[in-house]
């Protein structure tokens, strides 16, 4: 009984904090100027669907990378040292301690006209433009989400017993074998929250494309932040939408989860 | 009867951290044989069979398979598998596919993994298990998983690490008959690594004692009982009375003050030996009759035997006897000469001796520093000029574990511990040097302590420079 008080503030908080603003956006969103129900917000919100699919366009290339980058290196840093392995993790953290708009800030500085990366690419004869498209935009996200792609990847393949790797071995397969018939398939729990918790706030973040994107590379998050002072209701029924889509999305990955990952 | 081996180790070492792990190990495994690497943990044993299954490279020494060497040959490669500790049985995929694992990475046809996972089942008592998975199955029926995946291989040899450790005491037993069931069937090698000294006297052809990175013994379960080679060996195998003795002359031994005809010789005269007897061999007589007499001082009833507790001459020495003395009452007891199995020493003499240099002088409290291995000791007592060199003869009992966790020298690992009736003899091992010590107190083999020095009983020479008074 007593446990059950305890969560009382909880309860509390969330019902202050999430279900009413919930409530809020909801009627934001279907609730007209006179009061009345209306989807006329949802059409308006409709004009903005290629800024939408080309935030889950964006989203899913970032989700992608990151998975590629951060799977070797998690399996490399699993197999290493208790002692490395917590160096290893430190360096990954480092760069989340400075605020994320400074890190985007560092990047525009970088690959600005006239920053050191244009300037040592023009030594070479190269004249590109390094920002204003989806390639800064998706090296902007990877940046900011591959710690949170490595840790639940780390975390679930250090939880893999080394005798499996060897029992493995023993029953004949080569070191890539190994990762494609033990590591991949008992890793899959730390791909899926992986891969959560890098596509949901890419697909939703903003800044990012506004510093590193040009005007054609508006992120639905910008949308949304731009159109709250004007438009609050449009930018409610966007935000609706994008709700909906990233629960299907997290529905769909917890049910492939489930089927896959058995008990670690 | 000569068999050809089919796995020879030779001249093995291995170092981990700079600390020996094995030393000099030479064996040979015969084909279809069942062998068990027997010893305390931390005596390289499991070491010695990650060599054979090729997850660890000897830092120098060779692995010979079938008349092949085959060091640096990856574990894949090897026609060895391996039955791990903890089974390491794939949680991902249920009883038949962990079992079929192998072959599938053999790309045998289907009906063929089929047929092999099924006969394989079948000899492990698993038929009907096929598609559970395997985090719901028991320990006892997992283990047996894990022998059906390495058996289903077809491995002329098959390593198996301490398989039954994890399993409940009746459970145990049911699976060392099955496992001897097993290996006679398939007529496979097995290589069994256990602590358990009554799992290997069942289930081996034959044993290898192991102690400290060194084989002590390798023979047949009989052979290791009855003739253990050393202390060691009989304190680990089965219950052992371990007495000193001097042996006086050829087929004369004494024992706590007692001649005892015995059936040994060559040991020369007046030299020390250890004594094994087996508590079962010694036989309850009246005072008159016996060779030596004693108090009867405990009495517990195991169901075949009574074990009892005698106090002679402050020694205890234990009995299994199927008729009992009670407790306080004078009896005598007598060995039978086959029955007094002596051995060497563990350690070449009964005392420590060693030169040290002596660094400091401190004459008005009649003290000189010595340095041992890096550590200043001080030696009262005594007064040397610096830099002369000591000769110090240490009796077992002037060295001692100080409870505080503090020593003169700290990190001292601890070789062997036996009860010798009235003292453990331990055996330890320093960065230069091994030292023989007395204690009441029951120590951890494989463990680091730090020791202290009591000079008090001990006798110093000078080597070299002069004394400027000895007391």
């Amino acid at each position: 009984m007593k446990t059950k008080k305890l969560i009382i503030p909880y309860l509390l908080w969330m019902f202050l904090f999430t279900l009413v603003p919930l409530a809020l956006i909801i009627s934001n969103a279907f609730r007209g100027a006179d009061g009345n129900f209306t989807l006329e917000f949802f059409r308006k919100a409709l004009e903005y669907r290629s800024q939408f699919f080309y935030s889950l366009w964006v989203a899913f290339l970032s989700t992608s990378i990151c998975l590629i980058l951060a799977y070797p290196l998690s399996y490399f840093i699993s197999r290493s040292s208790a002692r490395a392995q917590r160096t290893y993790t430190m360096l990954i953290m480092v760069p989340m301690w400075m605020n994320f708009l400074l890190r985007i800030r560092a990047w525009v500085l970088l690959l600005q006209n006239g920053g050191p990366v244009d300037s040592l690419l023009n030594i070479f004869g190269i004249d590109a433009q390094l920002m204003g498209n989806t390639t800064a935009v998706v090296l902007g996200m990877v940046y900011e989400f591959l710690p949170f792609m490595i840790l639940p990847l780390c975390t679930v393949m250090g939880k893999i017993d080394k005798s499996l790797i060897e029992a493995a071995q023993d029953l004949g397969c080569s070191k890539l074998n190994v990762i494609r018939k033990v590591v991949f398939p008992l890793s899959v729990p730390g791909i899926i929250s992986g891969i959560t918790m890098v596509f949901v706030p890419s697909a939703s973040t903003f800044l990012v494309s506004q510093y590193l994107g040009g005007p054609e590379n508006r992120m639905i998050g910008d949308i949304i932040e731009m159109l709250y002072k004007s438009d609050r209701n449009t930018a409610s029924a966007i935000a609706l939408c994008l709700m909906v889509v990233i629960l299907a999305f997290m529905v769909i990955m917890n049910r492939f989860g489930d089927e896959e990952a058995v008990g670690i | 009867m000569e068999q050809k081996s089919i796995v020879s180790l030779r001249n093995i070492n291995v170092k981990f951290d700079g600390e020996v792990i094995l030393n000099n190990i030479d064996l040979d495994i015969r084909n279809h044989e069942f062998i068990t690497l027997l010893g305390p943990s931390g005596c390289g044993k499991t070491t010695t069979l990650r060599i054979i299954g090729g997850f660890l490279e000897p830092d120098n020494g060779d692995v010979f398979y079938d008349g092949n060497r085959i060091n640096g040959t990856p574990p894949n490669k090897r026609n060895v598998n391996t039955v791990f500790q903890k089974y390491a049985l794939f949680p991902h995929l249920n009883v038949f596919d962990n079992v079929a694992f192998g072959l599938k990475l053999k790309k045998l046809p289907k009906d063929e993994i089929k047929q092999k996972v099924n006969k394989m089942l079948s000899i492990v008592d698993l038929k009907g298990y096929e598609r559970r998975s395997v985090s719901k199955l028991s320990g006892g029926q997992q283990q047996r998983v894990a022998i059906a995946r390495a058996l289903v291989c077809d491995p002329d040899v098959l390593l198996l690490d301490e398989p039954l450790g994890a399993l409940d005491l009746k459970l145990r037993k049911d699976m060392q008959i099955e496992l001897k069931r097993i290996q006679k069937m398939t007529k496979k090698t097995f290589v069994y690594v256990t602590h358990d000294q009554e799992e290997a006297l069942t289930m081996s052809d034959r044993v290898v004692v192991m102690n400290n990175g060194k084989i002590e013994q390798i023979g047949t379960p009989i052979d290791i009982y009855n003739e253990p080679a050393n202390a060691f060996v009989a304190d680990f195998i089965g219950e052992a009375n371990i007495l000193d003795g001097i042996m006086l002359k050829d087929y004369k031994v004494r024992i706590l003050g007692s001649d005892f005809p015995c059936v040994d010789k060559g040991f020369g005269e007046n030299t020390p030996v250890d004594i094994v007897i087996r508590p079962e061999d010694i036989e309850i007589t009246t005072p008159a009759e016996g060779t030596i007499e004693g108090d009867v001082t405990g009495v517990v009833f195991k169901g075949v035997h009574y074990e009892m507790e005698v106090r002679s001459k402050g020694c205890i020495i234990l009995i299994h006897s199927t008729v009992s003395s009670p407790v306080g009452s004078h009896i005598g007891m007598k060995v039978d000469p086959n029955n007094i199995h002596i051995m060497r020493k563990l350690f070449p003499t009964p005392y420590n001796e060693f030169e040290a240099e002596v660094t400091y002088t401190d004459e008005s409290e009649n003290t000189v520093t010595i340095d041992i291995e890096g550590n200043e000791v001080d030696l009262p007592g005594y007064t040397f000029e610096k830099g002369t060199k000591l000769r110090i003869t240490l009796p077992p009992e002037g060295l001692y574990v100080d409870g505080d966790g503090v020593g003169q020298l700290s990190d001292v690992y601890i070789e062997s511990v036996i009860w010798k009736g009235m003292h453990n003899e331990i055996i330890l091992e320093s960065d230069e040097r091994k030292w023989i010590m007395h204690s009441e107190q029951d120590e951890q083999v494989a463990t680091y302590v730090p020791i202290c020095f009591n000079f008090s009983e001990a006798s110093v020479e000078v080597i070299s420079g002069e004394a400027l008074n000895e007391d």
